[in-house]
């Protein structure tokens, strides 16, 4: 038994959250989905090592959310939209995630989408019919 | 007879959620973005539309990984938005249309799109978001609105040219209707952004734009693409645009632009505003 090959597979730096993916991190994201409650959220809080073995983590899999590992997370099957829910819990944004995927600094990943933008107003004018206020 | 009297489309990202929640709209990062849903919210107070169809995703709010529907479709009386674990404050319920909705999946389904229908379904950022741009500046929600979740979370995802199929069915379904309702249409999501791995934070204002463009004169330009060229320019989180298409299906194929509005970056989000109607 092979899982499908891809073409989404050869984008670098990418994880789609594909059936491979979303398996292999169903307990993970499972654990995730509860902190939607306050209350799993205060469990969690309390002893965060009991609540990822209640919900049946890999060893490295509950390593990984201790340390706040969330490129790790996300190669072990981690959502990204899961992660965000784990993330608050070590005081972090999507923005500082996505900074630690690339370890960088948030101001860094921050300025990176600046320069990816840069220009856009002028690219906005040159096609036409674009709102400016 | 139900009438789509507009198609709109908007970000959902729930960093705009947050702004609102702490009033930023005036300070210097947010004002263009929200500066630019003005001339939206002015034409939608003018023609008052009855109901909203706000096409979104669920990103672990209502549906966990257990069970994704490709396309589900709320058929109940109210959607309550709910806690996210975000820390977003919960929004006020939305009242829906019963009798509208399950018109709505019985023609959708006759015409071959197999909806999952939803008595209970709590709407999250991605829906209320959206409700909140155009619509918080009234004192409570000044019309229905009715969600239609399509899975753009786990893949395999629908497709681009499925999207706008599935538009081209609410068409027929709204028409179909006979209580005389105005009915807007709104795609949410988009446009390029990647939230996870290495290659988090790209943004592409060509693609982004090239979208907006297309979706307006030649949505078959989308339609060609796969999910897989999308990710790519777009980002895995820009696949959201397909949604977009929805809304586009659901309008004339030749529509007039009333708004058009981009902003780069909100968050990690290039950010999309658009008001169509149907070409006379």
């Amino acid at each position: 038994m092979v899982w499908n090959r891809h073409d989404y597979d050869e984008i670098p730096g990418t994880y789609v959250f594909d059936g491979k993916r979303a398996s292999s991190g169903y307990a993970l994201n499972r654990m995730a989905f509860s902190f939607n409650s306050e209350e799993n959220r205060k469990a969690f809080a309390a002893d965060m090592d009991a609540y990822c073995r209640r919900y049946g983590l890999s060893d490295e899999q509950r390593e990984a959310v201790l340390a706040g590992n969330f490129l790790k997370l996300l190669q072990m099957g981690g959502n990204i939209y899961y992660l965000a829910k784990i993330a608050v819990f070590h005081g972090l944004t999507v923005q500082d995630a996505g900074a630690s995927f690339q370890h960088i600094t948030t101001a860094e990943f921050k300025q990176k989408l600046l320069d990816n933008s840069k220009g856009f107003q002028e690219r906005l004018d040159q096609v036409g019919g674009y709102w400016h206020g | 007879m139900a009438k789509i009297i507009g198609g709109l489309t908007t970000s959902h990202i729930p960093a705009v959620g947050n702004a609102m929640a702490s009033k930023l709209e005036q300070d210097p990062y947010w004002k263009r973005f929200f500066d630019g849903y003005e001339p939206v919210k002015q034409w939608l107070d003018e023609v008052k539309p009855d109901i909203a169809i706000v096409v979104y995703n669920d990103h672990g709010l209502n549906f966990f990984l257990n069970q994704v529907p490709t396309f589900a479709l709320g058929c109940a009386e109210r959607y309550e938005n709910d806690d996210e674990g975000w820390g977003i404050p919960a929004s006020a319920s939305f009242t829906g249309d019963q009798q509208f909705s399950w018109h709505l999946a019985e023609s959708l389904i006759r015409q071959e799109f197999d909806m999952t229908t939803c008595q209970e379904m709590k709407v999250d950022h991605g829906f209320v978001v959206p409700m909140n741009l155009f619509w918080r500046h009234h004192e409570s929600w000044p019309l229905k609105a009715i969600p239609l979740a399509v899975n753009t979370v786990q893949h395999p995802l629908t497709s681009a040219r499925r999207c706008y199929k599935l538009g081209q069915a609410l068409r027929k379904a709204v028409e179909s209707y006979p209580e005389d309702l105005k009915v807007v249409v709104i795609g949410t999501g988009g446009l390029s952004h990647q939230l996870q791995g290495e290659r988090a934070g790209i943004i592409d204002v060509d693609f982004d734009l090239q979208c907006v463009e297309n979706i307006i004169n030649d949505p078959e330009w989308i339609c060609a693409l796969s999910n897989d060229e999308i990710m790519e320019k777009a980002g895995t989180e820009g696949i959201e645009v397909i949604m977009w298409l929805v809304m586009r299906g659901a309008l004339a194929d030749k529509v007039n632009v009333l708004h058009k509005h981009y902003h780069a970056p909100i968050s990690n989000t290039g950010a999309g505003v658009l008001l169509l109607t149907d070409a006379e």
